[in-house]
């Protein structure tokens, strides 16, 4: 950040000083990525399983309310833990104007991601449910 | 040592053998402003007596000159010189360009003066043997540094990031009248991290630092920092710590650990950094 042209070493490496934050961003990385573990072996488990089956099969399993639930965390948990690692990237490559507008696009677009996969979800559950 | 040895540092004591690439496969100059791009300098042939020679090519930059960087080939009489790489470049220096320009000073791997890029690798010129150099052997000043003349990168950011730190012991309490006491076993907390010379080996090799540099702090700044955060007798660990949790200056740090692999005191900046960042962790949950 080219704040001032004449600036000593140490001010210039200060720059606008510590934000005392970060850790929440970091530490919710880890969390994500470890839920991550079990959900995705879950996940890729089940789709191994459900190869053979035909399309009510499988729709009845996403609504069994264990498997809902589970595909409804895998979803928060893969698009949150998603829009955490964008945002780092966008941040260390990115280093002009376009910076804010980049962190945005990638949240709006993890964001819907993970709202049209919940809201698909919850919908193949709730026809399950009302249909049974 | 087996073959994957060669491509895994297994610990940070081990020098690095070589890499999977020898540079990264673009094209040179790729991205290079045209004033800063590196064209073919001359070539110094060996003495007319000389048996066993070696070529060094040599990253030249004048400032006065107006003019591009360069690549200097010299051909050094390995018997009219030291075994090290250092040896070679005062050889040249004595022998054949008194120009060439570098920094040294102790020749045994305690300043920290003679830290630069050797056939890629950020080491001490002068306790890199030359028989593990390649042929011809490819010396440049430490990388993302300005270059004030051939080999001598301008520390001057990287010193005011480390100041910013406050490598100093820092308490509240009255100064005893004797001297601080400290159990052994918080003594031998500060092994492994106290040794760093500040060379700038690693932070010149860090990617996360080529990119964020004005802010990132850097895993030689980073290192130093926790040797203050684990000193038993400092009391101002809650200040450091909180100058350090910043998106950009700890943990713009992705653990991609060139500077563990690349210290030529074998010590390890990534396992300090990641000490930091677990400390943090223990402050808030």
């Amino acid at each position: 950040m080219e704040r001032h042209r004449i600036q000593t070493p140490l001010g210039r490496a200060v720059g606008l000083g510590s934000a005392k934050s970060g850790f929440e961003h970091w530490w919710m990385e880890r969390i994500t990525a470890v839920a991550l573990l079990p959900l995705g072996v879950w996940f890729a488990g089940s789709l191994i399983a459900q190869s053979g089956s035909d399309y009510r099969t499988f729709v009845a399993w996403l609504g069994a309310p264990v498997n809902t639930v589970l595909m409804v965390l895998l979803l928060i948990t893969l698009f949150w833990h998603a829009a955490l690692g964008f945002q780092v990237v966008i941040e260390d490559y990115v280093h002009s104007d376009a910076k804010i507008w980049a962190l945005l696009a990638a949240r709006f677009i993890c964001f819907a991601a993970a709202g049209i996969g919940i809201l698909a979800t919850l919908g193949v559950a709730v026809e399950i449910w009302t249909a049974s | 040592m087996t073959k994957t040895d060669a491509y895994f540092i297994r610990s940070s004591d081990q020098v690095p053998q070589r890499s999977l690439f020898k540079r990264y496969p673009v094209p040179h100059n790729f991205g290079v402003s045209p004033g800063s791009r590196i064209e073919r300098g001359r070539t110094w042939r060996a003495p007319a007596n000389a048996t066993r020679t070696k070529a060094f090519e040599v990253y030249r930059y004048d400032p006065d000159g107006g003019k591009n960087p360069r690549l200097d080939t010299f051909e050094v009489d390995l018997d009219a010189c030291g075994p090290m790489v250092l040896n070679a470049l005062i050889w040249i220096k004595n022998n054949v360009d008194p120009t060439l320009t570098f920094r040294r000073s102790c020749r045994e791997g305690i300043c920290g003066s003679c830290a630069m890029n050797m056939d890629g690798t950020n080491w001490l010129a002068c306790t890199r043997y030359i028989d593990e150099t390649d042929t011809p052997a490819k010396i440049y000043p430490l990388a993302n540094m300005k270059i004030i003349k051939d080999l001598v990168p301008d520390l001057t950011h990287v010193l005011a990031q480390y100041e910013m730190i406050e490598p100093w012991l820092q308490t509240k309490t009255p100064t005893p009248g004797r001297e601080r006491l400290q159990a052994p076993e918080d003594r031998d907390k500060l092994d492994g991290y106290y040794e760093c010379i500040l060379c700038f080996c690693c932070t010149s090799g860090c990617p996360s630092h080529w990119w964020n540099g004005d802010r990132f702090l850097g895993p030689a700044a980073l290192l130093q920092a926790w040797r203050w955060l684990i000193d038993s007798r400092d009391e101002a660990t809650g200040e450091r710590l909180d100058g350090l949790e910043d998106p950009f200056r700890l943990y713009r740090c992705h653990t991609i650990l060139n500077c563990t692999r690349t210290c030529p005191k074998g010590l390890n900046p990534g396992k300090a950094i990641a000490e930091i960042k677990k400390m943090i962790v223990d402050r808030r949950s």
